[in-house]
C-alpha cells in the first residue's frame, strides 16, 4: 500500500504519525482514506467546499500531482507520497 | 572588471583559493558581488556569519526587531551582551569582527512594499530568512520583479526547506505556494517552537546555494526543492515547475507590483507574540485577576500538554486547541468563560471557534499566560 509522509506541523492530527500508510489507487482515493483514518486533518486539506487547498502539495515520487493529474494522479503500490507544507518560520 | 585582491585577502581567502571550481577569480567576483538578507534571525545568523566570512564583498541585513533573551538558542550571531540591541547593529558588529574587510549596510526598518524595491534594487541576490507569510509573499514579488535569484529557506520544529526561486530560469515561491494558508492553520516558531540547530543546518544550506549562483558553479536548487527532517535525518528533493497561471510569474500574470501583502496573508507580517481576538472579545491579565476574585470564571487552557509542565493557572481546564473542535460537548455555553494560552494567538482561534458554535461568554486572555506572568504572578516563568 501507498505510504504518505506527514510534514511536522501536521502530524498533531495523525496521532504524531510521521508516515501513515494508506490505501487507494488515485490521490483522491488516498486522501479519503486519510481523511477515515484521521478525521481531524480534514479541514486543513480542504476548504468548506471540499476542495483541496491551494496552498497543500502532494507529491508522488518527486513530482508535484498539479503537474500530473492533480487528485486524478494514478499511484503504485509502495510509492512514496509527501504532503508538503507551507511553513514561514526562519 | 573584477576587484583585485590584497595581500590580507588572499590569505584570509586562501582555502577557498585552492578550490578550482572558486579560485582567484572566484573570490574575486564574490568580493564584487553584494546579497540581501531579509531577516537576522534563525536563518539569517549562519546566512550572514557564512557570507561574510566567504568574502561576499557587501551585504545588506534587514531588521527592526531588538535581540531577545529567547533567541540566543538558535540565533547565533547575537549573544548575552547584545540582548535589548538593534539586531542589525548586533548582526553587524559580529560580521565587521569576523571580516573587516567587507561592506555591512543595516537597514533597521520592516521590510515592506514601500521599502522594498529601493533596498533590494542594489543586491545581486536575496536570501529570504524572515518568519512571516506576508513577508516570504513579499521578499518573491521583489526578487521577481527585480529578476533577482531569491534563496529560499523556512523552518518549523525539525522540518526545513530550501530551493532557490529565480523566475527568470524556474518557479518562482508562488508557483509552488499560490496562496498562504488560512490565518492560524500554520504554527509559527514562536507559537510551536523550532531546534535551535535547524536553522543553522537549513540556513548553512542556503549561504551554500547563494555562493553557488554568485560563482556560477554546481546545481543551485532552481527546479527543485529540499526537504529535511532533523529527527529522520532525511534529505529529500523533489521537483518544482513553473506554474503555468502563476500571478507574478506567469505568462498571464496579473500582479504586476507590489501588494498589501498583510491583507492579502491575513496575518501581520512579524510571529511575535501578544495575540488578541479583537475589539470586545479580550481580558488583560489585571482584569482578569480582579475578575476572579469576585466572580466564579471558568479558566480553558488551549496549549499542548508539554506546556503545562512550564506554568500553569490553578483550576483551569487543559483542552488542547487542535481537540477543541472535538470536545465542545465538554464545555457548557451559558457559562462565563476566559480562554487562554500561551500569548493569545491559539487561544484568540479557540474563540473565534467557540463563538461559531454559540459560544457568547467567552473571553481571550490578550498576551496569554505570559502576559499573567509578567503582570499577575511574576513567580511564573515567561517562555
Amino acid at each position: 500500500m501507498p505510504v504518505l509522509r506527514i510534514p511536522t506541523p501536521l502530524r498533531v492530527y495523525t496521532n504524531g504519525q510521521s508516515e501513515v500508510t494508506v490505501n487507494g489507487s488515485d490521490i483522491s482515493e488516498v486522501l479519503t482514506d486519510l481523511t477515515t483514518q484521521y478525521p481531524a486533518i480534514k479541514p486543513h486539506l480542504f476548504n468548506e467546499g471540499g476542495e483541496l487547498r491551494p496552498f497543500v502539495n502532494i507529491f508522488v515520487g518527486e513530482n508535484n500531482i498539479k503537474d500530473l493529474q492533480g487528485v486524478s494522479t494514478a499511484i503504485r503500490d509502495g510509492e512514496k507520497l509527501m504532503l508538503i507544507p507551507s511553513i514561514a518560520g526562519g | 572588471m573584477l576587484p583585485e585582491l590584497s595581500r590580507d585577502e588572499i590569505l584570509r581567502y586562501s582555502r577557498h583559493l585552492l578550490i578550482p571550481e572558486v579560485g582567484l577569480e572566484g573570490q574575486r567576483k564574490l568580493k564584487n558581488s553584494s546579497a540581501l538578507i531579509i531577516g537576522t534571525g534563525g536563518l539569517g545568523s549562519p546566512v550572514a556569519l557564512y557570507l561574510a566570512a566567504a568574502g561576499i564583498g557587501r551585504l545588506g541585513l534587514v531588521d527592526y526587531d531588538v535581540v531577545d533573551a529567547s533567541n540566543l538558542q538558535r540565533q547565533v550571531i547575537h549573544g548575552t551582551s547584545t540582548v535589548g540591541k538593534l539586531k542589525v547593529e548586533s548582526a553587524r558588529d559580529k560580521l565587521v569582527d569576523l571580516n573587516p574587510d567587507i561592506q555591512v549596510d543595516i537597514y533597521n526598518e520592516p521590510y515592506t512594499s514601500e521599502n522594498a524595491l529601493r533596498i533590494a534594487r542594489d543586491h545581486d541576490i536575496i536570501l529570504d530568512g524572515t518568519d512571516n507569510f506576508p513577508t516570504r509573499y513579499l521578499t518573491n514579488d521583489v526578487a521577481v520583479f527585480l529578476g533577482k535569484p531569491n534563496v529560499y529557506a523556512s523552518i518549523y520544529r525539525f522540518d526545513g526547506q530550501v530551493s532557490v526561486f529565480h523566475a527568470k530560469e524556474g518557479p518562482c515561491y508562488r508557483c509552488l505556494f499560490p496562496e498562504p494558508p488560512p490565518p492560524g492553520l500554520v504554527p509559527s516558531c514562536a507559537e510551536g517552537g523550532v531546534l535551535g540547530v535547524l536553522p543553522g543546518t537549513i540556513g548553512t544550506i542556503q549561504a551554500t546555494e547563494a555562493l553557488k549562483v554568485l560563482l556560477g558553479i554546481g546545481e543551485p536548487l532552481i527546479g527543485k526543492l529540499l526537504l529535511y527532517n532533523a529527527l529522520d535525518m532525511s534529505f529529500d528533493f523533489v521537483k518544482l515547475k513553473k506554474n503555468p497561471n502563476c500571478r507574478v510569474c506567469g505568462p498571464n500574470a496579473d500582479i504586476k507590483e507590489l501588494i498589501d501583502y498583510e491583507e492579502f496573508c491575513g496575518v501581520p507580517s512579524h510571529d511575535h507574540e501578544e495575540g488578541s481576538a479583537g475589539a470586545g472579545w479580550d481580558i488583560t491579565a489585571t482584569e482578569l485577576a480582579e475578575r476572579v476574585k469576585h466572580n466564579h470564571l471558568k479558566l480553558l487552557d488551549v496549549r499542548e500538554p508539554h506546556e503545562l509542565e512550564i506554568s500553569a493557572l490553578p483550576n483551569a481546564v487543559n483542552i488542547p486547541l487542535g481537540q477543541l473542535a472535538a470536545r465542545l460537548s465538554e464545555l457548557d455555553s451559558a457559562e462565563e468563560m476566559v480562554i487562554f494560552c500561551k500569548s493569545g494567538s491559539r487561544s484568540a482561534r479557540g474563540l473565534e471557534l467557540l463563538a461559531s458554535a454559540g459560544f457568547k461568554k467567552v473571553k481571550n486572555l490578550k498576551g496569554g499566560i505570559n502576559a499573567w506572568a509578567r503582570e499577575v504572578d511574576t513567580s511564573l516563568p515567561v517562555y
